[in-house]
């Protein structure tokens, strides 16, 4: 595998610009003769899908939900970034981009992200263009807030439901391209393979859910824009379907899979409750810019937070970084809660929560300030946990909401399989180590309106591809071997319900792989993970047939390569011994319990190479080079 | 909490359904309604029997994948809130549940509690939308929208697609999922170019999938999970009769359709 991130030199503000204009272009005549398959339909791939269809290309997208309206991108709360300076507070795109390396913990490529925060400003234009309703000020412009532990305003929000909106407005502007028939859409239908052939991504082997069909399609370029891979955790804050199936199967046909260990577990999310729980709920992290964090001084306080008075709260965050306060980034708040927790001073039914309070805030600005801002959430944690939060604080705690991690991609984003390309959360290039708030919606949306449309011009105009179909033997044999893992998974009829190997697996994966990682925790997770996928093909209850609706069939294929991609994470979690960003080994750390990076052995992104079943997979690295953000350790005190 | 479930099971689109009563035992009154279903098929699998079929995604509210209908009202009991975010600490220990899926021609049952909402997405194509391509916009602050705009173009813009309004619906009519999209582009100035053909196009689709016509009797309101209102409907209907109007052939003056 050779990992060459095509990156430009020169000055970086000029490179995208003559990347662009080096870039070869294919003919307009040419366009509708390409085929593209994109698969997923959030962010990145609805807004791919139809700028690649408004460019004249041919192009099918796929989703496994029952409409593309419903991709989980729906559910981002906060905002997206945007490097406007519209608040006259010193925003830049050079800004932008120093904070992005800077929080990513300077494990993600300059160039990419300056192309990002340049293409910020694009993003906001063409939402508001489509009609996406964001927040307004009084004189008809746009608002902004500051998100995140960024000390600008460049945030640009619907009040929390910024990701509804934005989807809804790509959902559109795919809907349009399906109604001129430039886009073949292929809803409840989940890609279950890759097909390579001459090297070449070639095609995709899919099932289709309401009826359990297997089939395949060819084109000339494959985009993956499946999301990332939190439910490896079983209880995190994305939605039940979300799945690594997709980029899993591309890594066991030769994608290089980069930088895996990099998860991000987000600060403010509602506590688990029990047992029964499928999936945590995200509280936005706006909310800390007016709620503050604290516990008891006094550990197992069981007093209510009301009766609690000022002097015996602490507000460890505000003590801890006296510059950044509550807003500092989310890796740091979510360890610091931890560590509270850890300690003795968590609060709530299983102690494993802190306080997020709003009670300064509410006198300070009165309730209806309050409820303008965050009146959703607030309606939603009363909803959940039966609790009024205008009364008493809310109670969080940290939970999985965000990968960095994913298949490795050059500058094109373009995988190391030629034609395959990765967008979104799927791929692992602009956030390093961890990502601020309210980057993952500029991403996407950045990826699939802004670059992608560029690039894969570039690919198809510089590669010969002879002429595929799907009667090719290649995707005879994918397609068999599909059929067979299904047949396997019936086969079992086991007692085991899958659920109950995906709720161990995720807590195995928490224990060890989680908000803090050791030598000794990694390398049980490494001996068990193949024990419990063993029990899972010997004893799972798959029911139902193949030909057919069956809800219980696509769970265990998701959570089959779970258990495969568990060992994985592990083994690159065992090989960082550093802490940066998501990832924070126990034997690397300060003395004050921060984190330690280590740039002389760790500057670099690893990369992963699938062998077979059989044999551990093989590590590259792609070295990482600071021209610009001088790497410096991470302070917010 | 124990319940006695009444479960819609139908194993596909032409079979024929009926009722499945299910025991459900042993739930916490702290979980949702899903996690409720969870346990029950967990324990159904176990079994070897085929689980209950039903969409859910997210499980926040946002995505509109779930549908239930639960005791006759979709989304169930509580006002403003999808199936997902419904808690069972709001049923009595003991109480029966009947559980059946949206009901609407145009939403034909796929399996179960699953039906096909395809036709919504037919609706938004025929012109829930701006027309404007990639890199064509202006500078997002060249177009300013009054606060007030923007905040009622964002009530209507909220809806979830989920189709809550056609279940509750005696007539299984599409207006209130047509309206808010209606509503939220025609409130805002990108939306004004394409105002007529869009309210033209899209209640003419919504006819075409088999939706029924609105008699204004708010049964989509009340169990609308984003609150959507009534007064976008009369909103939807008064564009409607003047683009109707505009676009009617006149001495002297082809129609837009026939120039």
């Amino acid at each position: 595998m050779k990992l060459d991130a095509k990156t430009p030199t020169g000055p970086i503000e000029t490179r995208w610009d003559r990347h662009r204009f080096e870039m070869k272009l294919v003919n307009p005549a040419n366009k509708r003769k390409h085929s593209i398959l994109v698969v997923g339909t959030g962010l990145a791939g609805a807004s791919a899908a139809a700028s690649l269809a408004e460019l004249g290309y041919n192009v099918k997208a796929f989703c496994f939900q029952d409409s593309p309206r419903r991709a989980h991108s729906i559910a981002a709360q906060g905002g997206i970034n945007a490097a406007k300076n519209y608040r006259n507070d010193g925003d830049s795109i050079y800004r932008l981009f120093y904070d992005t390396v800077k929080g990513g913990d300077y494990r993600a490529r300059e160039s990419n992200v300056y192309r990002l925060a340049q293409i910020s400003v694009d993003i906001i234009d063409q939402c508001v263009a489509q009609g996406v309703p964001f927040a307004r000020e009084y004189g008809g412009l746009l608002d902004n807030r500051s998100f995140g532990g960024a000390q600008v305003s460049r945030t640009f929000y619907a009040r929390g439901q910024t990701g509804q909106q934005l989807l809804l407005g790509a959902y559109q502007a795919l809907s349009r391209q399906i109604e001129l028939g430039r886009v073949e859409m292929h809803p409840r239908t989940e890609m279950l393979d890759l097909v390579v052939i001459d090297g070449v991504a070639r095609g995709i082997v899919t099932r289709r859910l309401d009826t359990g069909k297997i089939e395949s399609f060819a084109a000339d370029a494959v985009v993956l824009a499946t999301g990332g891979y939190s439910n490896i955790y079983y209880l995190s804050t994305n939605a039940k379907g979300c799945n690594i199936t997709a980029i899993w199967r591309a890594y066991r046909r030769g994608a290089g899979l980069a930088n895996p260990c990099f998860t991000q577990i987000h600060p403010t999310c509602i506590p688990v409750a029990g047992e029964y729980q499928s999936k945590l709920t995200l509280m936005s992290e706006s909310l800390r810019n007016d709620g503050r964090i604290w516990v008891p001084k006094k550990p197992g306080d069981t007093r209510p937070a009301s009766q609690i008075p000022d002097e015996e709260r602490d507000y460890y965050l505000e003590r801890r970084y006296p510059a950044f306060g509550n807003l500092v980034p989310r890796d740091v708040a979510s360890r610091a809660a931890k560590e509270r927790c850890d300690a003795g001073y968590g609060v709530g039914p299983t102690k494993l929560g802190v306080y997020l309070d709003f009670r300064d805030s509410i006198q300070r600005l009165g309730q209806p300030a309050i409820a303008d801002r965050y009146g959703n959430l607030f309606q939603m944690y009363g909803k959940i946990t039966g609790e009024n939060p205008y009364e008493a604080p809310m109670r969080i705690f940290p939970a999985p909401h965000y990968t960095m991690g994913g298949l490795w991609v050059d500058y094109n984003l373009m995988s190391t399989i030629p034609g395959l390309h990765v967008i979104g959360e799927a791929n692992f290039s602009d956030h390093g180590a961890n990502r601020l708030g309210a980057s993952a919606l500029m991403q996407g949306l950045a990826d699939g309106y802004f670059v992608l449309p560029y690039t894969i011009g570039h690919f198809l105009a510089s590669t010969p591809l002879p002429k595929v179909d799907v009667s090719h033997p290649e995707f005879k044999r994918i397609e068999a071997e599909v059929d067979a893992r299904i047949g396997r998974l019936l086969s079992t009829k086991g007692t085991r319900p899958v659920d109950s190997f995906h709720r161990e697996l995720g807590r195995l994966m928490w224990d060890n792989v989680g908000m803090s990682r050791t030598e000794v925790g990694l390398k049980q997770t490494l001996a068990r993970a193949p024990e419990l996928r063993a029990e899972f093909w010997r004893t799972v209850a798959v029911t139902g047939e193949a030909e057919s609706f069956n809800q219980s069939l696509e769970r265990a294929g998701r959570v089959a390569d779970f258990l495969e991609f568990a060992e994985l994470i592990a083994r690159d979690a065992l090989e960082r011994r550093e802490s940066c960003g998501g990832h924070f080994r126990e034997e690397s750390q300060t003395e004050e319990g921060e984190a330690r990076r280590d740039d002389e052995q760790y500057m670099h992104a690893t990369v992963w190479e699938w062998q077979g079943a059989e044999k551990p997979p093989i590590q590259h690295r792609e070295s990482l080079g600071f021209e610009y953000v001088k790497p410096s350790q991470r302070s917010y005190k | 909490m124990r319940l006695r479930l009444q479960v819609w099971r139908q194993p596909g689109p032409t079979a024929k359904g009926r009722f499945q009563e299910i025991d459900a035992t042993d739930i916490s009154p702290d979980s949702s309604f899903l996690e409720m279903l969870d346990l029950v098929n967990e324990r159904m699998e176990s079994k070897g029997e085929e689980p209950i079929a039903f969409d859910h995604d997210c499980r926040e509210g946002i995505c509109g994948a779930c549908s239930l209908v639960i005791n006759g009202v979709p989304h169930g009991p509580d006002r403003g809130t999808t199936t997902c975010q419904l808690h069972m600490r709001r049923f009595r220990d003991g109480e029966t549940i009947v559980i059946e899926p949206w009901r609407a021609r145009a939403f034909p049952v796929v399996r179960d509690l699953v039906v096909d909402r395809s036709a919504f997405d037919r609706i938004i194509r025929a012109g829930g939308y701006i027309s404007v391509s990639t890199g064509s916009a202006p500078e997002a602050n060249l177009i300013p929208v009054g606060k007030e705009a923007a905040d009622a173009a964002f009530d209507d813009a909220t809806c979830i697609g989920c189709g809550a309004c056609v279940a509750a619906c005696k007539n299984a009519s599409a207006m209130l999922f047509v309206a808010a999209k209606i509503t939220h582009l025609g409130l805002l100035p990108q939306g004004q170019p394409e105002r007529d053909s869009r309210v033209l196009r899209m209640i003419a689709r919504a006819d075409e999938e088999g939706f029924g016509s609105c008699s204004n009797q708010g049964e989509c309101e009340a169990v609308c999970p984003k609150e959507i209102r009534m007064t976008s409907i009369a909103r939807a209907n008064h564009d409607l009769r003047e683009s109707a109007w505009r676009e009617l052939p006149q001495e002297g003056r082809n129609s837009r359709e026939s120039a």
